[in-house]
Formats: C-alpha cells, sequence, structure tokens
C-alpha cells in the first residue's frame, strides 16, 4: 500500500529521479574526465615510458625495468643537473624568502591614512608576477647584454667593475644572472603573502611585548616570526615546488648554457626528450624529478604539522 | 602662471614626502626594484635602433614607433596575440565552468572520496609538466589536434584546474549551507540551485578564478611551445621566446614586442589587483 | 495539509548516536512543537522531515506515504531557517516568487498568475511596499516575514520552523507568536515547529515533544506536560522560572525537604517510610512571606539571595539553612511583599502541587 503510493509519488514529480550523492558524482565528473584524461593519463604513461627504452629513430621500443633509473645513477650530467637545479632553487628560495620577508615588513609599516601608499606599492609588485615568464627572460637577457646592457654600464659607471662582464656566457656567472631575473620575477609573490600573514597579526600582542619590555628585534623573533611561520612554509612549498621545474626562465635567458652550467633538471629532460628523442630515459628523468619536489615538499609538510602541534 | 600650478603642484608633494618621508623611501624602493627592469624595457622600444648601442645618455634623446610598427604591422606578432587570446579565453571558461560544478559537488554535495579528489589534484599540479609533454604530445596527435589552439586551451584549462577547484571549493564553502538547503527546498533540483543561487553568489570567487587562470594561461610557456609548430598557432610567449633575429638579436623589436605581450596581463593584473591577492593570498593565510 | 508519521526514525553519524529510534505522530492541520536544549537532536529531526538529510533507520510517512527516499523538492515542505537564509541577490518579490518559479515545468504558474500569488501573500504579511527592497535592506521582523512568505506562497503540505524566532528581540518575538498563530489559525497547514525556548513551546504548541539526547521525553498537550511532566528533564526545562527539584524524604504526614515540610498530596504513591525522593515545586506554588508572619506550618526560613521582578510576579530565590544542610528554592513574593536582597524570610507551598520523582531513574512517581 505504501509502497504503491511512493511509486506514484515518484512518477508524479516526472523528473529525472538523482540523489544528491548521484548529482555530485555527476557534477565531478567532467573534471575528472579531464583530468584523467589529459593529466593522469600522460602522467601513468611518463611513468610507464620510464620503465622503457623508446629510441624511435632506431625503432628500439622495449621493456627495461629499472634500468633507465639505474643509468640516472651513473649519469654524470643527471648528476650535474641535479645539483645546478638544487642550486638554483636553494639560492633563489632563500633569496626570495628574505627579500620577500623585508619587502613585507617595510609594506606592513606603510601608513598613510588611506592606506594609499599600500595600494600603490600593491599595484607595482604585482607587476613582475603577472609578467609571462618568457618576457621577463627577455627583458633581464637585454639588461644583461654584455655590450650596451644597463647593468654593465651601471655598475661601471658605479665604479664596482672594470667593464665588460658577459653575465650570460660566463659559466660562473651566468646561473647566478638565471637566480637574479627569478628573484625578481617571483619576489613579489612571497612578499604578497607574507604581508598577508603579517597583516593577521594582532597588534595587541605588539602591545604587550612592548609592556613586557621586548625590543623590535624581540618583537619580530618572538611574535612576528612564530605567527608567520605557516606562511613562511607555504612560501616555501610554492616556491620549491616551481624553482625545481624551473624550465622557462632558464631556457629562454641560457638555454642551459654555456656549457651545461646553467643545465637544470627540467631542460636536461627537454633536450633529452625533444632533441634526442630518448623517451624513455626522458621519462625517467622526469619522474626522478618528482620525486625531488615531492621528497621535499613532504619534508616541509612534517616541519608544518610539527610547527602546528607544537604551537596548538 | 603655469609655473605656479607646477610650484603648487611640487609644493603639495613636498608636503606629502615630508609628512610620509618613509612612506615614501618604501614606495620608490619598492617602485625601482619592480618597475625598473620594464621601465628600462619600455625605452628600449622607443630608442632608434642607432642608439641601442650606445650608453650612455641614459634618457633617450630621439624617440621612435619604428620598433612598434615592425612589430605589429610587419610581424606574426598580431597573429599570436590573437592566438593567445582565443586559447587563454577558452581555457578560463572551460576551467571555470568544469571547475565550479566539481567545486559544487566538493563543498555541498555528499560524495565519497573528497579527500582522494583534492589529493589527485594537488599531485597534478605538482607533476613536473616536462614529464608529461611527451604522453601528452602523442595524445593530441591521437585525437587529431596536433599543431591547434585546441590542444593548448585544453591543456591549459586541466592544468589550471586544480588551482580553480581549490579556489572554488573555498568560496561555496564560505557561502551559508542554509542558501543551497533553501534552495532545494524551495523546489530546486541541485542544478537549479547551483546556476540561480550559488552561481550568482559566488560572483567575486568565480572572478578571481577565472583572472588566475586566464594569467596562467596567457604566460604559459611549455606546453605552448612543445604542442604548437606553426607560425599560426604559435602564441605570444612562444613568439617572444622564438623572436626571429636572422644575424643579430632585434632588441629594439624584442622589447616592443614584450611589451606588447605584457600588456593585456599586466593590464588585468592593475585592474583587479585587489582580488588577484586576495585569491592568492587566500587559504594560504588562513590555514 | 498532512499527517506526518515518523517510523522508529532514527540517525547516526558514524557510531554517534544523533537521534535514538523515534516514533511521532503529527495530526493534519496541527500546530506542533519540538523543543529541547541545544544539541538534543530537534533540529536533525526536522532535517530528516525536509529531506535534507537521510535517516540512518526508520520511515517518514505523509498521509500515509512513504516520503523517506524522496528529495526535498518532492516533498512539497516548506521550511523556516533560523538565519532566514534569504537569497541576497533577489530582491523581496524575487525571493518569495523563487519557488514557484523553479517549480517543475508542468505544475508552473503563468508568470502574472505568481506575481498575483506574490503580492497576495505581500499584502497578507504587510510587505506590499517592501517587494522591491533586497534582504540586506530590511530589518530582522521584515526579514522573518520575507521567510515566511517564502515558505508559505506554494501552499506546502507541512511548514517546518527552526527556531525561527531566536534572531528577534524579545518585543518583536512576541508580537510574531501572535502572528505565526493567526496564520496557522487561517492557513490550518500542518505545522512542525523547532525551538530551544520552552516559552514558545508552552504558548504555539497544540502538542509539544520535549526532546533531550536524541530521545523524545514526552509528547502531549502543553497544559498537560507543565501539569504532569514525567521525568526530571521535562520538569527542570518546562516553565519559567525552572521548576525547584528538592531531595525529600517521605514521611507519614508528609514530606521533609530539609527545613521545608510539605504536605503530602492525596495520590502520592505507597513507597517505603523514609525513602529518599526528588519532590518538584513550581516557583509559583511557593510562597515568600516576611519571616515575622510566620503562621504556616510546615515553613522554612531563609535568606534571600536573587529576586527578579516580573510583571505582576516578583520572583525570589531563597536560600533556608537547617543546620545540617542548605537548601535553595525560588518562589513568589507575597502580595504586596518586597523583601531586600540578604532579608530573612519565610518560605512555605502551603497549597503546592507536588511532583514526586525517583532520584535514580528521574522518572515520575504515582499518578500525576
Amino acid at each position: 500500500m505504501t509502497d504503491r503510493s511512493f511509486t506514484e509519488i515518484k512518477k508524479r514529480s516526472g523528473t529525472i529521479h538523482l540523489s544528491e550523492r548521484a548529482w555530485g558524482y555527476l557534477f565531478a565528473c567532467p573534471a575528472f574526465i579531464l583530468v584523467s584524461l589529459i593529466a593522469l593519463a600522460p602522467i601513468n604513461a611518463a611513468l610507464w615510458l620510464s620503465l622503457r627504452q623508446q629510441l624511435p629513430i632506431f625503432g628500439i621500443d622495449e621493456f627495461v625495468g629499472a634500468r633507465n633509473y639505474l643509468q640516472l645513477l651513473g649519469d654524470e650530467r643527471f648528476w650535474a643537473a641535479c645539483r645546478t637545479t638544487l642550486y638554483f632553487t636553494a639560492l633563489s628560495v632563500s633569496a626570495e624568502l628574505l627579500l620577500g620577508f623585508g619587502f613585507a615588513l617595510l609594506l606592513n609599516r606603510l601608513s598613510d591614512g588611506a592606506g594609499r601608499g599600500l595600494r600603490w606599492a600593491h599595484v607595482m609588485i604585482i607587476l613582475p608576477w603577472a609578467i609571462p615568464t618568457v618576457v621577463s627572460a627577455q627583458i633581464w637577457a637585454w639588461l644583461y647584454q654584455p655590450d650596451f646592457g644597463l647593468l654593465n654600464y651601471l655598475l661601471y659607471a658605479a665604479g664596482m667593475t672594470g667593464g665588460r662582464i658577459d653575465w650570460l656566457a660566463d659559466p660562473d656567472w651566468a646561473i647566478h644572472a638565471a637566480v637574479v631575473m627569478d628573484v625578481w620575477k617571483t619576489t613579489p609573490f612571497a612578499a604578497l603573502l607574507l604581508l598577508a600573514g603579517l597583516k593577521t597579526v594582532p597588534q595587541e600582542l605588539y602591545a604587550a611585548a612592548r609592556v613586557d619590555g621586548a625590543g623590535t628585534w624581540e618583537q619580530f623573533r618572538r611574535i612576528t616570526l612564530p605567527l608567520l611561520m605557516p606562511v613562511v612554509l607555504i612560501v616555501l612549498v610554492f616556491r620549491t615546488m616551481d624553482a625545481i621545474r624551473v624550465f622557462d626562465a632558464v631556457f629562454v635567458l641560457t638555454g642551459g648554457g654555456p656549457g651545461n652550467s646553467t643545465e637544470t633538471l627540467s631542460i636536461y629532460a627537454y633536450k633529452t626528450l625533444f632533441q634526442t628523442l630518448q623517451f624513455g630515459y626522458g621519462s625517467a628523468l622526469a619522474t626522478a624529478m618528482f620525486v625531488l619536489a615531492a621528497v621535499l615538499s613532504l619534508l616541509y609538510l612534517l616541519l608544518l604539522r610539527r610547527h602546528v602541534q607544537e604551537s596548538g | 602662471m603655469r609655473r605656479s600650478d607646477d610650484d603648487q603642484a611640487g609644493s603639495t608633494m613636498m608636503v606629502w614626502i615630508r609628512a610620509h618621508g618613509f612612506t615614501a623611501c618604501v614606495l620608490l624602493f619598492v617602485g625601482l626594484f619592480c618597475l625598473g627592469p620594464v621601465l628600462w624595457q619600455a625605452v628600449t622600444s622607443l630608442k632608434p635602433d642607432q642608439d641601442l648601442v650606445r650608453l650612455p645618455p641614459l634618457i633617450p634623446e630621439r624617440v621612435t614607433s619604428v620598433h612598434y610598427d615592425r612589430v605589429l604591422l610587419q610581424s606574426s606578432l598580431p597573429r599570436s596575440l590573437a592566438n593567445s587570446m582565443v586559447v587563454a579565453a577558452s581555457a578560463t571558461v572551460t576551467a571555470i565552468v568544469v571547475g565550479a560544478f566539481c567545486a559544487f559537488a566538493l563543498a555541498r554535495l555528499p560524495i565519497a572520496g573528497k579527500s582522494v579528489i583534492l589529493g589527485v589534484a594537488l599531485v597534478t599540479s605538482m607533476f613536473p609538466p616536462i614529464a608529461v609533454i611527451s604522453p601528452l604530445y602523442l595524445l593530441m596527435r591521437e585525437f587529431g589536434l596536433r599543431d591547434t589552439l585546441v590542444a593548448v586551451g585544453l591543456t591549459h584549462a586541466v592544468y589550471s584546474l586544480p588551482l580553480a577547484v581549490w579556489l572554488l571549493t573555498s568560496f561555496f564553502q564560505q557561502l551559508p549551507k542554509e542558501l543551497y538547503q533553501a534552495a532545494r527546498i524551495d523546489g530546486c533540483t541541485p542544478v537549479q540551485a547551483l546556476l540561480t543561487i550559488m552561481l550568482p553568489l559566488a560572483r567575486p570567487g568565480l572572478a578571481v578564478a577565472a583572472l588566475l587562470v586566464f594569467i596562467y594561461s596567457w604566460n604559459e610557456f611549455m606546453f605552448a611551445l612543445t604542442l604548437t609548430a606553426s607560425d599560426t598557432t604559435r602564441t605570444a610567449p612562444v613568439a617572444v621566446a622564438l623572436f626571429p633575429g636572422l644575424y643579430e638579436i632585434p632588441w629594439g623589436d624584442l622589447a616592443a614586442a614584450s611589451l606588447v605581450v605584457t600588456l593585456p596581463v599586466a593590464g588585468l593584473a592593475l585592474a583587479f589587483q585587489r582580488h588577484i591577492i586576495a585569491g592568492l593570498t587566500a587559504g594560504s593565510v588562513k590555514g | 495539509m498532512a499527517e506526518v508519521r515518523i517510523e522508529l526514525i532514527e540517525k547516526r553519524i558514524g557510531q554517534k548516536i544523533i537521534l535514538h529510534p523515534i516514533t511521532l505522530t503529527v495530526h493534519d492541520g496541527e500546530f506542533f512543537v519540538l523543543v529541547g536544549p541545544s544539541g538534543c537532536g530537534k533540529s536533525t529531526l526536522l532535517s530528516l522531515l525536509a529531506g535534507l538529510d537521510q535517516p540512518t533507520a526508520g520511515r517518514i510517512l505523509f498521509d500515509g506515504s512513504d516520503v523517506t527516499d524522496l528529495e526535498p523538492r518532492e516533498r512539497d515542505v516548506a521550511l523556516v531557517f533560523q538565519s532566514y537564509a534569504l537569497y541576497p541577490h533577489m530582491t523581496v518579490r524575487e525571493n518569495m516568487a523563487f519557488p514557484l518559479r523553479v517549480a517543475p515545468r508542468a505544475k508552473r504558474l503563468e508568470r502574472n498568475r505568481i506575481e498575483e500569488e506574490v503580492q497576495r501573500v505581500a499584502g497578507f504579511l504587510g510587505l506590499s511596499a517592501l517587494l522591491d527592497r533586497r534582504p540586506r535592506e530590511l530589518s530582522g521582523g521584515q526579514r522573518q516575514r520575507v521567510a515566511l512568505g517564502r515558505a508559505l506562497i506554494r501552499k506546502p503540505r507541512l511548514f517546518l520552523l527552526d527556531e525561527p524566532l531566536s534572531n528577534l528581540d524579545a518585543q518583536l518575538r512576541a508580537s510574531m507568536r501572535a502572528e505565526l498563530l493567526r496564520l496557522h489559525k487561517e492557513l490550518k497547514v500542518t505545522t512542525i515547529y523547532v525551538t530551544h525556548d520552552q516559552t514558545e513551546a508552552m504558548t504555539l504548541g497544540d502538542r509539544l515533544a520535549a526532546l533531550s539526547q536524541g530521545r523524545i521525553q514526552q509528547i502531549g498537550r502543553p497544559h498537560d506536560i507543565y501539569a504532569a511532566p514525567v521525568n526530571l528533564f521535562v520538569a527542570g526545562f518546562m516553565g519559567y522560572p525552572p521548576m525547584n527539584l528538592l531531595s525529600a524524604r517521605l514521611r507519614n504526614d508528609g514530606l521533609q525537604a530539609g527545613p521545608l515540610h510539605l504536605t503530602r498530596p492525596s495520590d502520592a504513591p505507597t513507597v517505603d517510610q523514609e525513602q529518599i525522593v526528588t519532590v518538584g515545586l513550581r516557583p509559583e506554588d511557593v510562597v515568600v512571606a516576611p519571616a515575622t508572619d510566620s503562621g504556616n506550618e510546615g515553613a522554612g526560613f531563609g535568606i534571600v539571595r536573587l529576586t527578579e521582578p516580573s510583571g505582576p510576579t516578583l520572583w525570589v530565590t531563597a536560600e533556608l539553612n537547617d543546620h545540617s544542610e542548605v537548601v535553595t528554592i525560588s518562589g513568589s513574593a507575597q502580595a504586596g511583599f518586597v523583601p531586600k536582597i540578604g532579608e530573612r524570610v519565610a518560605v512555605s507551598g502551603p497549597r503546592a502541587t507536588l511532583h514526586l520523582f525517583d532520584p535514580t531513574t528521574g522518572q515520575r512517581l504515582g499518578a500525576s
């Protein structure tokens, strides 16, 4: 009896009867299909490729298991690329963090009535972030130009150098030139996040610390830094991920040269994949990169969790 | 008359600087750091070729539009700009539409495995793009999409989807749960509730997500480089990276091209600076 | 309009039991109140009735047909939220028209019919002048009316209200109560009203169910529940000021609660002498008189700790001290007597209705 009227109600409503859960899956479906097809499938294919030797030119395509990875271990160029990548990452991320922190602290001190100064600072600071990396690489390539670039001229005019330095062609300078460019481009991002973090620190804490006799440095060390730790770690995670994968900045600026002195893992992988067409070995390189990035960010996350537990 | 106006303007500025000396110094420093290289590029783009190879003077004595003429009228850059516009716009629309539905399901509907989905999104965005390039290239060839704008747009949409989903999910979660429930009680299907209630209320979030996706797509280089092969499909960043120079690099043209390519995103970033900062800092500061 | 039957409805989230199996019938056209402290499960029950949540077990029937698996939109219920949940991006008119606009195509009204309905309901609720405003331009009371209007416009079978008055100030709350009763009288829609405020429950409900810890403690008409609470929870929760609950010893002739001697009710259960019971006394039955005027038998003497004037009645909380134990009791001051804090007073319950409870199980002893 009740069952019949139940089905009647269903019929009467006359629309497709889906539970909320079913609607949910339906809504998530397009995203899932797209990501599976365009991202997950290629990722899987890359992992699979990394277990094969594929050299289309010679018609070679065979399963080799972990041989590519073993080959990596003995590949001097791989280790050099690793060193370059880590050097680039460590230098640029720490510089971005320090500089970004400095910017954020300065901007947090801005106080001219309506906050006009801060608005202007935001406008200026967002520009390097918004510029395409490729464009910023070209901008800096021009600044680094040895004969009539602005940098050499300014340094010479200030009496700091004897004259012409070929920044991008000198194996010692080239990687640092790339770091400077990367720092210029991404410091704003770090500064914006840190500034937003600073704004959330309750002002009463500083007042209380001043009453307790803490100086500026003590306030920074005991209040600002601990409270900002989560944001600092998030900046670290984001920036490290990006720095390890760095491609366009260095690729456009130096192309990996001179020699292989600025060849990061991405560039080595790119060359292996698209210049020597070793799909298997190139994929193994890329996977190694992913592992490196994942291990580092896992480390950061553990740090973050420990920090949250300690302060919570 | 005119002089005294200038004086007055000058003196109010002096007053402001004296009142906010610290602010002025900080702004000058930040401005020099952030804008200096770009300004130099602008100066370069206005110098005649023969002046480019001599320094000083820093301030150009003659100004010319020849580089802009060449870049805009004689090169394939306009085509690349149009391509970028098509790619970025379609990537944005795709990512926002697909992302909004997914984010809504994650935020308000009782589906299982939400953390798995968000985790997959995170891994996807962590995986180095270089690793997927070759399988992706083969896949696009399989679909007959090699060297098409569709391939680039679709790839950009998918790789910005994690960001869009994360952002939109948190925006939907900020809307009171009762609004969705009220819509359901009032007779909406979940689709109707999403379209008539949730989306209109999440407009600021949609705008932020759309801006970030657009800027990402406009600036993206590696996918655009490998998935396109000809002048007719090249996007603007690829065009700038592969700027043709027969014997030597045409620095003036390159500077003009750089600025032209930057203009749309810089404009967006400046116009919606507040939204973008809100979007960039969302979550990272609260959580 | 419908009769609502809840059969053994149970709700768990993981291992946590939100609602123990509940069975309950709400009659057609009744104004039924679910009352209980926050966290008692009353709002969960409302969500289950609305279809916003699914029960772990049991079923819900509207007029005999099972709606347990139906979507909210298929149940034809209306719900007024505590936060009103008005759509902020729509005008009052659009808010009220919304349920009609999204109705399934087959049942959808024409545009001008919808406008007529909006005008009718707006007139009914005194909202005609506000139709083009947005929710944020309205006062709390006006928002409340819009929420009611949006719920009423499609003449639902069942009208659910979730603490609809708790965001209003006291004066507005009283007038909205009257308004709700008027609406119910005119529309005769079966109404289920959730509140934590026992005053609302007493004044609004045809019948009410008191909930605590996921269980129904008592169902009945307000007066019956007030007159004969079935357990200590209901006794303490219903009525303001809350009932005095004192530990007392049964004697031949009466009850001794600390220094207070009370006449034993005629229908008191025959229990062993000297048994300890919990006795409940409504404050309105306890008389606080000047200490000199202590002719009454059984009066105890105490010190005034708190006075709380409430209209014609002056509530007094006094501390009775009987060497061995201290008893705190609230009562009403004798007419014309205004005691000061710290003053010595006589407290008695000469004509009090006594409620006896088993102190261990909390259940009511005896017939009434």
